[in-house]
């Protein structure tokens, strides 16, 4: 008997883990062993996709990236594509995975023992809140707000139903780390949002998935169908990206148009139906079990400033080692980029770098030295988001950039604010009209003020952090602008 | 399949009991007819208890759903956000709509390929990213998805 793990995450299925899944089952026939096949997540070092594992009497045996011509090799003992124990890959080893310890190496169709979850229960209601509170927790979607006092204000509340939300809509750029942890380990998901049920008195949840991820969507549905602690309902999004917003989130749970709300009241007093509603990210919630495990005390140890924890850091674009680092927070951009990320995949030199979505800063090299922390990159007109770094080689056109932000946000904007919905198309002609030396000076001066009245006068931050990348773009990358 | 009134009718009952059921209901609507036709809309309006133009409102909010007929047999989507631009998507979308002779959003006169855009597939490590017809595909370039399209 032979026992192996491969990924049916969505990007090594992108990469061709079922054919190599195939051609594996194909040899285990023709060789005549059996062959126990886990399909597990993926363990994030996505450039080394389809990786597989294999068991021997001295431990795990990674190889990868692997095609289905390659099989054969590796069971000979003769692939040139074998990786040894893949847990000291320094890939693997430099990072501090709470989020993602088991993502990768678990079948994700099987319920695991749920011990944080036994734990909350025994810890009872306020002292979960306090726990989670006392961790530093904050909201991993991208604003950042405290995790705890959020779930204390609907703790607070009473009403008849409470609400827990999940928001899994994902929907930036460079992003993949709620897709990975939702396809490789979906019940640590639920644990957390069962606990975020009990701490709060809410009865009901929802994860609330965009449509362009069916892989997620298939896990979590049969994960949820298979989770005995708290009732879940899967929702899937129909491709917009401002229903990650979270009253629009609950507007589209509502069966209606994705319009944001204004705010007050807060979803915690006023959300989903009406009624007191936690809304998190999926990483938010998917970081709460490792708190009650290893306790408050040592989740506030890691990080820097405020911000705690661990943050899944996502590395995509042309960079040579793309993936998944759970890492504290505090790593410098640069070693992010350089040191982790090894760089660009096409081997030309990085001349910009995005971080966290389409409404994030392009940050240039020299501001490489920027630590990965909320408030650090608050400081440079940048934010973390979540988690997101795309980097762009020396031939990106960063006024093409500063336009396609005006672009998307024109495209996906919700309509109910006039700067969002109006000011992104005027954005667009205004970059038009710089490219092409029309009244240049007035122009740049009329670009400015547009990005003035965007983020002061938009209802969220779609139409307010739009300035953001298209700031940061004529900011440091003026020279492409005028020509 | 094509429209048939009892279908929509079975869909409809199914989810205007369900809290938030209409989005829902309007995947199922366009996952069993290929897209969301005028007479689904009618049987939404009246299950739901709400106006038809609601239920348009709704519809066509979402980039998802399909108003104006069902897509070609095959549908590409090409991803063109920025990760993937960062590794050449915009060239490669060039290249497909010269190939296929389309735009965004557009299907071929024989019916055969429509394709769409996409912002992210959540495979940005790995890009330019596609889905075709439901499936993931990475690492493209110009010779492997003319290698997709003519399989
Ligand atoms: C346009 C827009 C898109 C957003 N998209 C997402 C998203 O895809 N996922 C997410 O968790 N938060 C997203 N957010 C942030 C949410 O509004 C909200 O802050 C988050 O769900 C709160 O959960 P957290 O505190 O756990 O981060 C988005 C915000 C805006 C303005
Ligand atoms: S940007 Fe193309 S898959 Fe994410």
């Amino acid at each position: 008997m032979m026992r192996v793990r491969l990924p049916k995450d969505a990007a090594a299925v992108a990469l061709g883990a079922d054919a190599v899944a195939d051609a594996l089952t194909r040899a285990a026939a023709a060789r005549g062993f059996a062959l126990e096949l886990v399909r597990t997540g993926s363990r994030g070092l996505v450039w080394l996709e389809p990786l597989l594992e294999i068991e021997t009497d001295t431990g795990w045996r990674a190889f990868g990236p692997l095609a289905p011509g390659d099989v054969d090799a590796v069971l000979d003992g003769v692939s040139p594509k074998a990786l040894g124990d893949i847990e000291e890959h320094p890939w693997l080893k430099r990072q501090t995975r709470l989020i993602f310890a088991r993502c990768g190496i678990v079948d994700p169709t099987v319920v695991p023992p749920l011990t944080a979850l036994k734990r909350a229960r025994e810890m009872g209601a306020a002292a979960v809140l306090e726990e989670v509170t006392r961790s530093g927790l904050r909201g991993r979607g991208g604003a950042g707000f405290p995790a705890g006092i959020k779930w204390k204000g609907a703790a607070d509340a009473s009403a008849r139903q409470k609400y827990i939300v999940c928001n899994a809509d994902e929907g930036d750029s460079g992003t993949f780390a709620d897709r990975m942890l939702m396809e490789g380990d979906p019940f640590l998901l639920l644990e957390g949002m069962a606990i975020a049920g009990f701490a709060t008195g809410a009865t009901k949840g929802y994860v609330y998935i965009r449509s362009e991820y069916p892989h997620a969507i298939e896990a979590m549905k049969r994960a949820a169908s298979a989770f005995p602690d708290f009732d879940v309902e899967i929702r899937v999004g129909a491709g917009s990206y401002v229903c990650g917003e979270e009253t629009a989130l609950l507007e589209s749970l509502e069966g209606r148009r994705g319009q944001v709300r204004a705010k007050p009241p807060l979803p915690v007093h006023k959300g989903l139906f009406g009624q007191p509603t936690v809304i998190n990210n999926v990483l938010t919630f998917a970081s709460v079990p490792a708190i009650l495990e290893k306790g408050a005390a040592y989740y506030a140890s890691l990080g820097t400033g405020r911000s705690r924890g661990t943050m899944p850091v996502q590395l995509a674009g042309d960079v040579k080692h793309g993936g998944l680092f759970e890492t504290a927070f505090g790593l410098t951009l640069g070693e992010l980029v350089n040191d982790i990320g090894g760089g660009t995949r096409s081997g030309r030199p990085i001349r910009a770098v995005q971080v966290g979505g389409p409404l994030g800063a392009y940050f240039p090299p020299s501001l490489f030295d920027t630590p990965f922390d909320y408030e650090a990159f608050a400081a440079r007109d940048g934010l973390l988001g979540h988690g997101g770094i795309v980097i762009f080689n020396d031939r990106v056109d960063m006024a093409a950039q500063a336009r396609f932000a005006f672009e998307f946000c024109r495209i996906e904007s919700c309509g109910k604010c006039t700067p969002c919905r109006i000011g992104s198309a005027r954005g667009v002609e205004v970059v038009d009209r710089i490219v092409r030396g029309q009244n240049v000076g007035q122009n740049l001066a009329l670009l400015r003020d547009l990005c003035d009245t965007l983020k002061s006068g938009s209802l969220c931050a779609l139409g307010g952090f739009v300035p953001y990348p298209v700031l940061s773009a004529l900011n440091h990358f003026g020279e492409d602008f005028v020509r | 399949m094509v429209f048939d009134a009892d279908t929509a009718g079975e869909i409809v009952s199914r989810y205007a009991g369900v809290p938030g059921g209409l989005l829902p209901a309007l995947h199922e609507i366009q996952e069993t007819f290929g897209h969301v036709p005028r007479a689904a809309l009618t049987a939404l309006a009246r299950g739901f208890n709400v106006t038809e133009a609601e239920v348009y409102g709704v519809a066509s909010f979402y980039h998802d759903f399909r108003l104006d007929g069902p897509a070609g047999k095959r549908v590409l989507k090409l991803c063109r956000a920025e990760a993937c631009q960062a590794v050449g998507a915009d060239a490669l979308a060039a290249h497909v709509k010269a190939k296929l002779k389309l735009d965004w959003g557009g299907t071929t006169a024989d019916g055969e390929w429509t394709l769409e855009p996409v912002f992210c597939l959540g495979l940005c490590a790995c890009g330019p990213s596609a889905m075709l017809d439901g499936r993931v595909h990475a690492m493209l370039d110009e010779d492997a998805l003319d290698a997709l399209i003519a399989r």
